[in-house]
């Protein structure tokens, strides 16, 4: 056999040995959206619920709470990077972590010290090659985010948030995470998470149905106290619920095109290898026939 | 007209039906709610959530940390953790 075809021949083998592989993660990922998808859904309720409370204690206290009052000048801020442990997902990770970087020389601009929250390995190791400092990182669970972990997040930004600035605490805090948008999109999506501005998901009473007055137990001050670390809980478990559907649609649409290149390419080294096959013979042809002219005109 | 109960942790509806009493320990001690409360926001304490549905059986949910809204009849019962015991 020639060593032009030897080589089709290896070329074609191992196009197929990735195609199985990039197969199996496609439909590994296609079977995980459905779920984180459904997750997404099954943790609607709950926000709203939660968003509904807000937004009604909102629109009866004015009492200035800690995590909604602006700070007079806002020295550091926290950027909040959700990415996943994983890479093979297209330009998941790259377009949550340019996203971040823009926001972080808006933020440079406007005098702001930037400092990192990290959620998912490829952020801790994008970080991390670039020798970067960062304030804390979590790891190892973003494909099937527990709520246990957006609570740990939620808790230690709010402490960042509630630390003064001579402590090392922070004045603003910005999450960066890819939202699930479609099958086909996912787009990454900057938000200001504190202080708080109960603006987004406020519902609107509408015309004949307002704001009942509530009753608070105890009283306003503590209901609020107690619910809007809750509703950042709430907002940064949406957020990584997201991100994990994101990251798993983005992931089937990379292995599907991946396996489609594996075809295109097969069917490109196949038809190059029965080229040299084609050749060989045609060479040994003539290799026999000349022979057999030189052995007649030899006689 | 009875109430509409609902309790909600942070990944699930984990129950919801209809119940003509709830009864909740609440920070400042027990409230109990029957169809036509004037709506209530109150945060929970230890304790269970006791909910007497149509059918006159009980629904017992663990809500610690979470909060009770009681609006137009309807009673939402939120934790981040809930579930039925």
């Amino acid at each position: 056999m020639g060593a032009q075809l030897r080589v089709y021949r290896q070329k074609i083998r191992s196009a197929q040995t990735t195609k199985k592989i990039t197969r199996a993660m496609e439909l590994i990922a296609a079977s995980r959206i459905q779920k984180a998808q459904a997750r997404v859904q099954s943790s609607t309720p709950y926000a709203r619920a939660v968003t509904r409370a807000v937004s009604a204690v909102a629109a009866y206290s004015n009492a200035d709470h800690p995590l909604t009052t602006e700070p007079e000048q806002v020295r550091r801020a926290a950027v909040v990077v959700f990415a996943s442990d994983r890479g093979l997902a297209g330009a998941f990770n790259s377009n949550v972590l340019r996203e971040s970087e823009e926001l972080t020389k808006l933020l440079r601009e406007q005098g702001k010290e930037v400092v990192y929250f990290l959620v998912g390995r490829r952020a801790v190791g994008y970080f991390n090659f670039r020798r970067r400092p960062f304030l804390e990182s979590w790891i190892g669970d973003t494909d099937n985010p527990s709520f246990e972990t957006a609570q740990e997040v939620a808790r230690t930004i709010v402490d960042a948030f509630t630390t003064p600035y001579e402590d090392g605490g922070v004045d603003e805090i910005h999450i960066v995470y890819n939202r699930f948008v479609s099958m086909l999109t996912q787009t990454p999506e900057v938000v200001r998470l504190l202080p708080l501005e109960i603006v987004e998901g406020v519902e609107d009473p509408g015309a004949q149905q307002v704001f009942p007055l509530y009753e608070f137990e105890p009283d306003t001050a503590t209901v609020l106290d107690a619910l809007l670390p809750v509703y950042i809980e709430s907002r940064i478990f949406n957020a990584m619920l997201m991100s994990a559907a994101s990251k798993h649609a983005a992931t089937q649409k990379a292995m599907k095109s991946a396996s489609d290149n594996a075809d295109t390419l097969i069917r490109d080294y196949t038809r190059l290898a029965n080229n040299a096959r084609q050749a060989e013979i045609t060479q040994q042809i003539s290799e026999i026939v000349g022979g057999a002219d030189a052995l007649g005109t030899a006689k | 007209m009875p109430l509409q109960v609902s309790v909600v942790s942070a990944d699930r509806e984990v129950w919801s039906g209809e119940a003509t009493m709830v009864v909740a320990r609440t920070s400042i001690g027990q409230i109990g709610i029957l169809a036509g409360h004037e709506p209530v926001l109150a945060t929970l304490a230890e304790g269970e959530v006791h909910v007497t549905t149509s059918e006159n059986g009980r629904v017992s949910a663990r809500a610690e940390h979470g909060f009770l809204s009681v609006q137009n009849d309807v009673v939402t019962i939120v934790a981040g953790a809930a579930e039925l015991v």
